[in-house]
């Protein structure tokens, strides 16, 4: 079951095609992955989730309907890129003026305030001037009003950065408790690290296209390279490890990587250090990281895309 | 509609709250009725017990200029001008007023020496009293009797009517009016437009405008800044007519009649002034101030001050969108905006001599300038100067130029309060205006 679904969706600005013809769908519950480098149209396409651009083409299915900016914004919680609090304001009263915004009344938003500002230990801000507190403190009080609606869908775009990794962890528990009580999540960032730590699905976007989407874990599959590390307790002779199996890409201390051979089996491989007599301690798959496929995948695009420009 | 109400509440309790609004709505009128006051008190207090020596060598004026409010002549026999020029002040005078021996009938050479300028106060003072005794000593040579001609000197005034009803008005007070109502009207253009602008510059360089935006519509977001601001007007107007109002009626029982002549004739001292004739002057100015038609006066006022600011600030508002972080983009692109209500201030300087000059019509009928000289042209009567079919033109057409400037902003300010980092010219932002949405 999708929350999101998003077909074809296109934004053309006067210069460029920011976003161009790119289709996913965010199941119920997810936390959602939207990856690329700077200037690849993740902005904009989450503006176009957010109803504040209209795509030019191509449509927006939120909770199997088409999506309607009007109502469906309050089921939305957007924490942009750009974001910031009105310096003069009270914080207390600026949460509050945030949630009423997102329609909750105002007796049910004090509540939500003073229930959220009691668990993040800042009841005592309530009276500061938004001015008065540190980046780190504002971010606090940003994601706090950015979830206080309790959005069926959460976005947050580079949310850990300007945070110290106390208030990061803290957000980011956050983050899995809202995922495990429903809350879908569109996690936007070009922190690599995070996304494996945080995500259960990605979408890959360069130059307004899609490179690639899906399950985090079905993606290593896709691009694994069929590595493997193997322990041992005793380094063999060169002799042997000669076999049609493998070939040893890098020798480690007590340890090999090995790339395994089209036809062979992982099992063809264990069995190969037995029948050598070669004491295995450990054997493991490398799995590529989002950051390597990142890196990669990209690469390949940008040198696509000179290859377009010199046509 | 809902939200645009919280936007606007917001917008002006946070204004209203603030210490500054008190200590500014207080001080502004402060400040104007000191530019008013001061001079009238310094021009009347500052002639308080001034000595003037007089070294009369005609022998017509010893003794015979009277002292009168804080003035006193002293005069001085066997005394040598020359020398006593130079050094009056040591004896405690103020200056020397020196009268040679002149001819009654060719009189010159009088002449007054002070450290300092002489005020006018005291200039007009010493002309009429010096012209007072030549005229008495004059007439006493052709044999007049004062008291005949004082019986057969005329004070009629015309009385000037105007319009199929013939009401009577004064230009006077129609040049006032519409002078200040062009003013003011004027100063809250630039002052509330300006003050969007900053609102809607500090939401984007505080980078506050994208969260709201995934909330709100930009539109709702720049309606509700620019009625809460006046909302903030209307309230800051609200407390200064009261305060007007009740000055007005606290006022008599502080001042003396002396000094509410002397403010009644902004410090200019009338000939023969004297507090019946001061009755009849209040009686004058009561009468032509109801000629005046102020229930449609103030009905106007709120309509183009409303209506100006609307088709203004939406203008400032989509300004403030444009601006990044560099000041210097404000100069440059609040220029096309500023330029116009300059013009609108100057055509209204020039209305409210000239009512009916085709630059003053065209000026109170085109949306651009018309909040201002309209106002200037509308005391002078409707119709009368300003016909019906102009009033009903010029309000027409400021309707349809806010709804048009509003329109235009609002498709500038939703593309513009999101571009950060880029310098954007007018051009650009003309094509969001024209670009379909």
């Amino acid at each position: 079951m999708n929350l999101l679904e998003v077909r074809h969706l296109k934004k053309y600005y006067a210069t460029h095609k920011a976003v161009d013809d790119i289709s996913f769908d965010i199941p119920k519950g997810s936390i959602f992955g939207l990856l690329g480098p700077n200037g690849a149209g993740k902005t904009t396409l989450l503006r176009m989730i957010t109803g504040i651009f209209y795509p030019d083409e191509g449509e927006i299915c939120f909770n199997d309907r088409p999506f309607d900016p009007q109502k469906d914004i309050h089921a939305i919680g957007y924490m942009p890129e750009e974001r910031g609090l009105y310096k003069k304001m009270k914080v207390g009263d600026q949460v509050l003026y945030l949630a009423q915004l997102k329609g909750l009344p105002e007796k049910a938003a004090r509540e939500k305030v003073d229930y959220w500002f009691n668990k993040f230990e800042i009841s005592g801000w309530w009276n500061k001037k938004v001015e008065e507190l540190s980046k780190g403190m504002q971010q606090k009080v940003q994601f706090i009003s950015t979830i206080l609606h309790n959005p069926a869908l959460l976005i947050l775009d580079e949310p850990f950065s300007g945070l110290d990794p106390l208030n990061a962890n803290l957000i980011k528990q956050e983050i899995f408790d809202l995922s495990r009580s429903g809350t879908t999540i569109i996690f936007s960032t070009h922190r690599m690290e995070q996304v494996e730590e945080i995500c259960d699905r990605i979408v890959l976007v360069n130059k307004g296209h899609k490179l690639l989407d899906g399950e985090v874990h079905a993606i290593k599959q896709t691009f694994k390279e069929h590595l493997f590390r193997v322990g041992v307790g005793v380094m063999p002779n060169f002799a042997q490890m000669a076999t049609h199996h493998f070939t040893i890409v890098k020798q480690e201390d007590h340890a090999y990587i090995v790339k395994l051979n089209e036809d062979s089996s992982t099992n063809d491989l264990l069995l190969h250090f037995i029948r050598q007599d070669i004491p295995v301690t450990y054997f493991e798959e490398i799995l590529p990281t989002i950051n390597e496929i990142f890196i990669t995948q990209v690469q390949k695009t940008a040198g696509y895309a000179k290859d377009m420009a010199d046509h | 509609m809902q939200k645009i109400w919280l936007i606007i509440k917001r917008e002006f309790l946070t204004r209203v709250r603030k210490k500054s609004f008190l200590l500014l709505t207080l001080l502004i009128p402060l400040f104007f009725a000191g530019i008013i006051i001061i001079p009238v008190v310094i021009a009347v207090k500052g002639e308080d017990h001034k000595r003037v020596a007089v070294i009369d060598e005609s022998g017509l004026f010893a003794g015979k200029l009277p002292d009168e409010k804080g003035l006193y002549f002293k005069p001085l026999a066997q005394v040598k001008i020359d020398t006593f020029k130079q050094n009056y002040d040591e004896y405690g005078y103020a200056g020397v007023l020196y009268i040679p021996d002149i001819d009654i009938n060719r009189p010159s050479g009088i002449e007054y020496y002070s450290k300092g300028q002489a005020s006018i106060m005291l200039e007009s003072n010493l002309n009429r009293q010096v012209n007072d005794i030549i005229e008495k000593k004059r007439m006493e040579l052709a044999g007049i009797d004062r008291q005949k001609l004082d019986e057969v000197r005329s004070d009629v005034r015309i009385a000037f009517r105007s319009g199929d009803d013939e009401k009577q008005g004064s230009s006077t007070v129609a040049y006032a009016v519409g002078y200040a109502s062009g003013f003011i009207v004027y100063i809250i253009l630039m002052v509330f437009g300006m003050s969007v602008m900053r609102g809607v510059m500090e939401e984007k360089v505080s980078r506050i405008a994208e969260v709201m935006i995934s909330s709100v519509k930009p539109f709702q977001l720049m309606m509700g800044k620019i009625v809460g601001i006046a909302g903030v007007g209307l309230l800051q107007f609200l407390i200064w007519i009261v305060l007007l109002i009740s000055l007005q009626m606290l006022l008599p029982l502080f001042l003396s009649p002396d000094s509410i002549q002397a403010i009644g004739q902004n410090g200019m001292v009338a000939r023969n002034a004297n507090n019946a004739a001061m009755m009849d002057a209040m009686e004058k100015v009561n009468f032509v101030v109801g000629s005046v038609n102020w229930t449609l006066i103030i009905s106007c006022f709120i309509f183009y001050f409303l209506g100006g600011y609307l088709f203004y600030s939406a203008l400032f508002a989509a300004v403030g969108s444009l601006v990044n972080e560099d000041p210097s983009d404000v100069q440059s692109l609040t220029f096309p905006i500023t330029l116009p209500i300059i013009v609108g201030i100057m055509i209204m300087i020039s209305a409210v001599q000239n009512p009916n000059s085709p630059l003053a019509v065209w000026g109170s009928i085109i949306p651009f300038t018309s909040p201002m000289v309209m106002m200037a042209r509308l005391p002078y009567g409707v119709p009368g100067t300003v016909e019906y079919w102009e009033l009903g033109l010029s309000i027409i057409l400021l309707i349809a130029g806010f709804l048009f400037t509003t329109w235009m902003a609002g498709k500038i300010y939703r593309t513009g309060i999101l571009l950060y980092g880029k310098k954007i010219t007018l051009k650009e932002a003309m094509k969001w205006v024209v670009k379909r949405s």
